[in-house]
Order: C-alpha cells, then sequence, then structure tokens
C-alpha cells in the first residue's frame, strides 16, 4: 500500500481535544494536498473525526475552518500550483476559498466511536489515562475490518505496554505531537518493542510532509519531552521550597521563576510554565510516568496540595487565555503569586524588590529571550553569558548555575538511560518543542 | 513644442503614507477610510490656495477603491472635502499605479482648454483594507486578467520578478542584486529625511545587507525579496494645477509655484508581453517625448521622480531615461550617481520603496515633490537646485510599463 492509499478512511479519536484537534487539521491538510494530486484524482479521502462531545465536535468544525484558512493563506503559492488545472479558480481568494471546501468536506464529525472499524490509520489523542487506551485501541482493533495502524499522541505512556495490553500486534506506534499541533514543529517518534517498521517509515514521511522536525525516542515512559520537563519542574518546586526555609513559598515561586525565565533566558519561568501546560496535567504525567520508574520518585506534594486542595489547575480557558496557577495572570501576564498558607494570590509589587535584592544582578549581557530567540549567532552570545555568569557571584547566579547544570544532567541521564539516542535529540527536544533558546546539554558552564 | 499657454503647480500636499513600516500602523485597529485621505489632501491644499472659492474644477485619480473599499463614484466625495467645491465640476480618472499621473495631465488639459484656471488636482489609494495575499489580487488588474491565473500568487512582482530574472541572465546576477540594495538603501535614506514617508522611522544601520536577503521562492517570487518591492500604502496626495491667471487668483508668486513645460501620456498595449524584459520601452519613449517636447536634454534634469514600483523597474529606468546603456543601470546606481548627492538624484523623499505607494496617488506625490524641491520648501529632504539645471522630470507608470505619464517641471 503506498503512502497517500493509508489515507483513504483515517480517524481521529478525541477531535476535539487540544491535540485531536491539531492533528485532525494537519491531516485532513495533508489528505486534501494528496487528493489534488493528478495520481490520486478519483481516491477517496475521509477523515473521521471522533470525539464523545457533541458541543465540542460542533466547535471544532468552526476552529478547523479558521485554521485551514490561515495556513491556505501562507501557502498560496503552493496551492496554485495544486489547482493550476481549475481554470475558474484565478485570484487567490477563490483558491483560497477552495482549499478550505476542500478540506472541510473531508471530514466527518461523529459521536459514534464504531465509524474508526472502517479506518487503516487511526490517530488516538484521548485523556492520557492507560486504561481507557487500551480499551478503546483493542476494541476497534478487534471489530476493525481492515488492518488498521494506530498512532498514538500519548506523551508518557510506553508504546510497548499499550501494544501488548491491546494485543495490537506491534500496529501501534507514538506519535507524541507537541501543543499546539498546528504550530509545534516538533513530533517525536516512539517505536515499541515490536513495532513493526512499516509504521515507523510511514510516520516520518507524514511528519516531514507537515514540515516537523522528527526526534526519535526510545520507548521509556515520558520519552525525551516529559522525561525533561517533568524533572526540570520537579527541581524547580524542590528549589523554590527549600527557599521557603528562609522566606515563604511564595518568595522562593518568584524567585525560582524569575531565575528560569531572566537569568536561564527561557521563554517563560519553570511555574509559567507549569501553569501553561496545567498544574494537573504535569500532576497526571508524573503519576503515569511514575510507576515505570523503580530509582527515583516522580511525585510533588506541592502539585497534590494545589490541585486537590486548593483547586488550582492553571492551563488555559476555552478562549486560549491562561488560567491562573502558581501564578495569577493579567492579559496573559503574570501579577501576583500564590500563597498556600494564606491561601491567596500575592501581588509581585508586595514581594519583588525584596527577592530581586536578594538575586542581586544577573549578568550585564542578559537579553529577554525574545530578543536572543532570533539571532543568528546564539552561541557566541551564551559563551559571552555564561562567562559572566561565573564571575558574577551573587546568589541569583548560584541558584541559575545550579538549575542549568541540574537541567544539564538530566538531559544526560536521558541519554545515558537509552530513552534519547543522543544528546543531540535531547537539545533538539528542547529547542523545538520547547522553544528553548539553547539546548540543556551545553558547555556554558564548564 | 511649448503648451499653447503657461501652466504652473503649487501648494502640493502629501498625507503620511500609512502601512507597515510606520510606528502608527496597527493592522488591526481601525484606520482612516478613503473619505479621510481625500478631505485631508484636498483641504492640504485648498488651505494654501485662498480656499474652495478660487478652485474651477477637481480631478480624483483612484486605482480600485471599488475593490478595497468596496467604494466608487470618487468625484462625488470632491463636494466632501469642502462645501465651496459642492455643484463644481469633477471627475475621476484611473490608469492603475499611473492613475496620479493620469491625475495630473487631465488637471493641465483643463488649464489648457481654459475650461480652468484652477484645478484641485487628488490622488488617492486606501489599500491596507485587505490582506497582502488579497490585495495582490486586486493589483493584479492592473495587467490583463487573462493572465491573472497563469500568474504569480503576487502577481506583480512576479512581473517584476520575471524581468528580474531575465535581466540576470543577460548581464548578471551578483551585480544587478547589488544594485537593487543600493537603490533600495537609497531610497531608506530619502525616506528618512521626509517625515511623511512610509519608511521615516525606518532605523536599520545595514541597509544593504538586509535588502541582499535571498529571494524565497517558496514563500514569495523568484528573482525578488520584499526589501525589492514597493510599500503596501494607504495615502493620499494633491497638488493645484494653475494657469498665471489662475496663479494670480490665489495669490501665489511664481517663485513658489513649478512650471510645467510639457508633458506626455502614452499606452503600450496591455495584451502583449515586453518584447525585451529587460527594457521598458514605453517608458523610454514617453521619456523620449517629453523631453523633445520640452527641448532639453536630460543632463539638464536637477532631479526625477521614477515609478519605482520595483528596484529592477528602478535599475531599468536609469536606462530607459537615458543615463545608462542599456545592461549598466547597475553601474550607475552602484557609482552613487542617483543618490541624493549624487549627480542626478532620484526619488528624494524615498520613492515608491522609501516614501510609499498608495497606487491612485503616487503620481500626484512625485509631482509634489518636484514642486517641493523646485521651491525649497523639502524642508530635510531638499536637495540643491541650481540656475544651471532647472529642471524636474516626473516618470509615471501604470501596470507593467502600459500607462505612462511624464511630466517635466521648471524652477519658475
Amino acid at each position: 500500500m503506498n503512502y497517500a492509499d493509508k489515507f483513504t478512511n483515517v480517524t481521529v479519536l478525541g477531535a476535539a481535544g487540544k491535540m485531536g484537534s491539531g492533528i485532525l487539521l494537519l491531516t485532513a491538510m495533508e489528505m486534501t494536498d494528496l487528493s489534488l494530486k493528478p495520481e490520486n484524482r478519483g481516491k477517496q479521502f475521509v477523515i473521521n473525526a471522533v470525539d464523545v462531545s457533541s458541543d465540542a465536535l460542533l466547535g471544532l468544525m468552526g476552529y478547523v475552518r479558521a485554521q485551514v484558512l490561515k495556513a491556505a493563506e501562507k501557502k498560496v503559492v503552493i496551492l496554485r500550483e495544486l489547482y493550476k488545472e481549475r481554470s475558474d479558480l484565478i485570484e487567490n481568494g477563490e483558491i483560497i476559498g477552495q482549499y478550505i471546501d476542500d478540506v472541510m468536506l473531508r471530514i466527518r464529525p461523529t459521536l459514534n466511536l464504531d465509524t474508526a472499524f472502517d479506518s487503516t490509520l487511526i490517530f488516538e489523542a484521548i485523556k492520557e489515562d492507560p486504561k481507557l487506551k487500551v480499551q478503546i485501541l483493542s476494541y476497534i482493533n478487534k471489530n476493525s475490518k481492515t488492518i488498521p495502524w494506530f498512532f498514538t499522541n500519548t506523551s508518557s505512556i510506553p508504546i510497548g505496554e499499550l501494544d501488548a495490553d491491546a494485543g495490537l500486534g506491534g500496529k501501534i506506534l507514538g506519535v507524541h505531537f507537541y501543543n499546539p499541533p498546528a504550530v509545534q514543529r516538533l513530533v517525536e517518534i516512539i517505536k515499541g518493542e515490536n513495532t513493526l517498521d512499516d509504521l515507523v517509515n510511514f510516520a516520518v514521511m507524514y511528519s516531514k510532509n507537515l514540515r516537523k522536525v522528527v526526534v526519535p525516542s526510545n520507548d521509556f515512559a515520558g520519552f525525551i519531552g516529559n522525561g525533561h520537563f517533568m524533572r526540570d519542574a520537579l527541581y524547580g518546586i524542590r528549589e523554590a521550597e527549600k527557599l521557603a526555609e528562609k522566606r515563604t513559598l511564595a518568595h522562593g515561586i518568584y524567585m525560582v521563576n524569575k531565575i528560569t525565565q531572566d537569568w536561564l533566558i527561557r521563554p517563560m519561568g519553570i511555574f509559567q510554565l507549569i501553569d501553561y501546560v496545567g498544574i494537573d496535567v504535569c500532576q497526571y504525567i508524573m503519576s503515569v510516568m511514575d510507576p515505570y520508574l523503580p530509582d527515583e520518585e516522580l511525585h510533588s506534594e506541592l502539585l497534590d496540595e494545589m490541585v486537590t486542595k486548593q483547586g488550582i489547575s492553571g492551563g488555559q480557558n476555552s478562549d486560549g487565555s491562561q488560567k491562573d496557577g502558581f501564578l495569577k495572570y493579567e492579559k496573559n501576564r503574570p501579577v501576583a503569586v500564590f500563597d498556600v498558607k494564606m491561601k491567596q494570590y500575592v501581588p509581585f509589587s508586595d514581594i519583588e524588590n525584596e527577592c530581586d535584592d536578594a538575586l542581586g544582578q544577573p549578568p550585564a549581557s542578559v537579553k529577554p529571550w525574545k530578543s536572543v530567540i532570533g539571532e543568528a549567532d546564539k552561541e557566541d552570545y551564551f559563551t559571552r553569558f555564561f562567562n559572566e555568569m561565573k564571575q558574577t557571584g551573587s546568589y541569583g547566579a548560584e541558584l541559575a548555575m545550579n538549575y542549568s547544570n541540574r537541567s544539564k544532567e538530566i538531559g544526560k541521564k536521558l541519554v545515558a538511560d537509552g530513552v534519547a539516542q543522543n544528546q543531540e535529540d535531547v537539545n533538539a527536544v528542547l529547542l523545538t518543542g520547547f522553544y528553548h533558546a539553547y539546548g540543556p546539554i551545553n558547555n556554558y558552564l564548564d | 513644442m511649448k503648451l499653447r499657454r503657461k501652466v504652473y503647480m503649487t501648494a502640493g500636499y502629501n498625507t503620511v503614507s500609512l502601512g507597515t513600516g510606520r510606528m502608527e500602523f496597527h493592522p488591526k485597529k481601525e484606520r482612516p477610510g478613503i473619505e479621510h485621505y481625500i478631505r485631508e489632501a484636498g483641504q492640504g491644499t485648498l488651505s494654501r490656495i485662498g480656499g474652495s472659492k478660487n478652485v474651477d474644477e477637481s480631478v480624483i485619480g483612484n486605482f480600485m477603491a471599488s475593490r478595497f473599499n468596496k467604494q466608487a463614484n470618487l468625484a462625488a466625495f470632491i463636494p466632501y472635502i469642502d462645501d465651496g467645491l459642492l455643484y463644481k465640476p469633477a471627475i475621476r480618472v484611473e490608469g492603475a499605479c499611473g492613475t496620479g499621473g493620469l491625475s495630473l495631465v487631465s488637471g493641465i488639459r483643463s488649464v489648457l482648454a481654459e475650461t480652468a484656471e484652477v484645478v484641485l488636482s487628488l490622488g488617492v489609494e486606501v489599500q491596507n483594507s485587505v490582506k497582502a495575499i488579497y490585495g495582490a489580487d486586486i493589483l493584479a488588474g492592473a495587467g490583463w486578467f487573462r493572465e491573472r491565473k497563469n500568474g504569480h500568487a503576487y502577481f506583480f512582482p512576479g512581473q517584476f520578478s520575471n524581468r528580474a530574472g531575465a535581466y540576470f541572465e543577460k548581464f548578471g546576477r551578483e551585480k544587478t542584486r547589488r544594485a537593487f540594495a543600493r537603490w533600495y538603501r537609497n531610497a531608506i535614506e530619502n525616506a528618512r529625511l521626509c517625515p511623511t514617508a512610509q519608511e521615516y522611522h525606518n532605523t536599520c544601520r545595514d541597509l544593504e545587507a538586509l535588502a541582499m536577503t535571498e529571494p524565497n521562492p517558496k514563500a514569495f517570487v523568484d528573482h525578488l525579496n520584499v526589501y525589492d518591492c514597493s510599500k503596501v500604502s494607504d495615502g493620499a496626495s494633491a497638488i493645484a494645477i494653475v494657469s498665471e491667471e489662475g496663479l494670480e487668483r490665489i495669490g501665489i508668486a511664481k517663485k513658489d509655484a513649478v512650471e510645467i513645460v510639457c508633458f506626455a501620456q502614452i499606452e503600450g498595449d496591455i495584451t502583449k508581453q515586453p518584447a525585451d524584459p529587460t527594457v521598458l520601452d514605453t517608458t523610454k519613449r514617453v521619456v523620449e517625448a517629453a523631453i523633445q517636447s520640452a527641448g532639453i536634454s536630460i543632463h539638464d534634469l536637477a532631479t526625477i521622480e521614477t515609478h519605482d514600483c520595483f528596484t529592477i523597474a528602478g535599475i531599468l529606468a536609469t536606462e530607459a531615461i537615458g543615463f545608462a546603456k542599456h545592461g549598466e543601470g547597475p553601474d550607475f546606481v552602484l557609482e552613487g550617481n542617483t543618490a541624493r548627492d549624487g549627480m542626478i538624484p532620484f526619488n528624494t523623499t524615498g520613492g515608491l520603496i522609501g516614501w510609499g505607494h498608495p497606487t491612485g496617488a503616487t503620481g500626484v506625490h512625485q509631482a509634489v515633490t518636484i514642486w517641493e524641491q523646485m521651491t525649497g520648501c523639502a524642508g530635510d529632504a531638499q536637495i540643491k537646485i541650481t540656475g544651471e539645471k532647472p529642471y524636474g522630470l516626473t516618470v509615471n507608470m501604470g501596470g507593467d510599463d502600459k500607462t505612462l505619464v511624464a511630466i517635466i517641471y521648471k524652477k519658475s
């Protein structure tokens, strides 16, 4: 079966979710682009958008239409070529309009899981619950009228476990997109022990057609992305808790967040990142990964406290705006930090002077991440920057260097443990998936 | 050939050329509509000529308000400028990017025909009403619609990219691209001296390095980058076209006006491709006609406003006008001849690339710049105009070298 034929009938499970909607969008466009090639004329390309919520499916169609418009406007040069035989489509506006129609016509929203029985390719983007995934995948596999391939978007569950428990006979591959799939360039591909090679070859071609950066990860819980992020987050939490021994936890969270954003020049501080992903999501991912890690404990009581006792979970509102978590947000910018003891948010203005004085001055050449990320010669900049940091002698520099070294250790351990094939892959994930300006495995502080 | 009576232009006015590059431009915020620009430019000129009571006729140039702004019947906006223009004659003219030149020519003809002593000539375009990808469709109307299908997504950049590609093949890519970059640098350095210019706020340190960015055929056209292209602009310009009697009526001295020596206006065939894409043939003919009619040589010109819709158009114009031989335009530009301190300053307020290109207004803007230079009111952008070279030239082009207007001006 050739590449295009695999897309004859596709299903996305959890299509209306954050990740599922992006996967549906990208796949529907890829299928439409294939359908417009002369050699595929007359072939059927159908994609079933399966979800449990009827309302969410309605919202999904609106989302997809808006995103296809954006994508079509960016790739109109290509679209003019694809539609060149259509003499009735002359202006860019007409071609873009036709492309949107062609993509939308392909999508069949449904609440009915059984629709997947006809699909040769199934993307699974449902809740990160191993038992639920196994139940659904095995149900489809047993009733399928064809030989389905399963691409799971799990970010933490070993593929081999899903394969064995669902009885899929190697017809499952981890294809882990980053949030949001429409924008994020990174895809981690995770092969289980028995995964058939054909799935890997296909997935690589598919990802490259979507212009994604493909990084292979070995089949260990959390893979590279969450393997680094969860441990990095735990370190940040523990550092904040240590700082709280002399001040308050609110002070500690503020200082660690500031260090990781401004002193390590990341797109956002570690606590803001936890809020962005969702405190409950981080808690859940850790709980999924932890049973597979006998030599370490991937758990934080502080996360439990926030989610279970305080009912604060971060994440996003339906309009994409940031919900309050460890930090409070106004127009998506953090303005306060949660004080667990007082059970309320403390404005930055109440604590920032004291915290900033304690941290001291950052290196003179410090720049915001926004300024650095677009620079051509970042290596040169960071070499100078971290050299300065080594000489700064401030408390903030000490915290930042410790954090950087720990981040590097986590990265190197992912390679040593066989999760990542090499250091470059670890760095690629953090650079591409987390928008870091430099990889965690580097020599800047040597 | 002398004009049958003396004609002058005076009291020019430009609005800001608004679009990307200007600090006050926000694509998602509401911006002034076309009527605002018509009124501002019109009032700008009227305020300097004693008011609307002195105006006999008006002409308004606009390319595609019917698509950009869903608005036609633009002559009916003339009374909106000032109540004193109510029930006076007004027409609208169109010639793609050569529209402004046609507005000027129409005004000149009215004065020559003695149907008017004072004509208010305007040009206006508001193009940021649509995204660039859809604007490209609208602007493609300057070409033959039957060719749109096979044209690039960005139709006119595609047309001039083809010219650039042909020029690269014939005369070499590297030097030509460096000349493009130099043209861009000259344009921006001039724009930085003109507060209404779209690139007035440009602070880039190494303009030539930026302009040497390699073209990206996947996202844009094969042989040009975005710095090779004129801006997408909202703006309007206005100027009064007057007889000697008209000058007296409006109370303006000859030294504050510029004399129109002659004009030439010709059309190429829109259905035909250029015989040689490395030559702006119609431009060459219109300039020859104007220079001959004026009885001068191009070396009597102090300054030129040429239609640099793309850097390649600027380079080709130096050859079409006759300053450089065919294939030597890049050398001419790289030697500094067209810079503001060069032998023949081109586009002293930035031209289409630096000042901006509100398509229907550009031709009038060119005349305003010449008037400013010739009467010593160009502010920081002022160049020296001596008695030895008292002439100026504007070349306004519509479509791909199809609608051409050349006007020769003389310092009074």
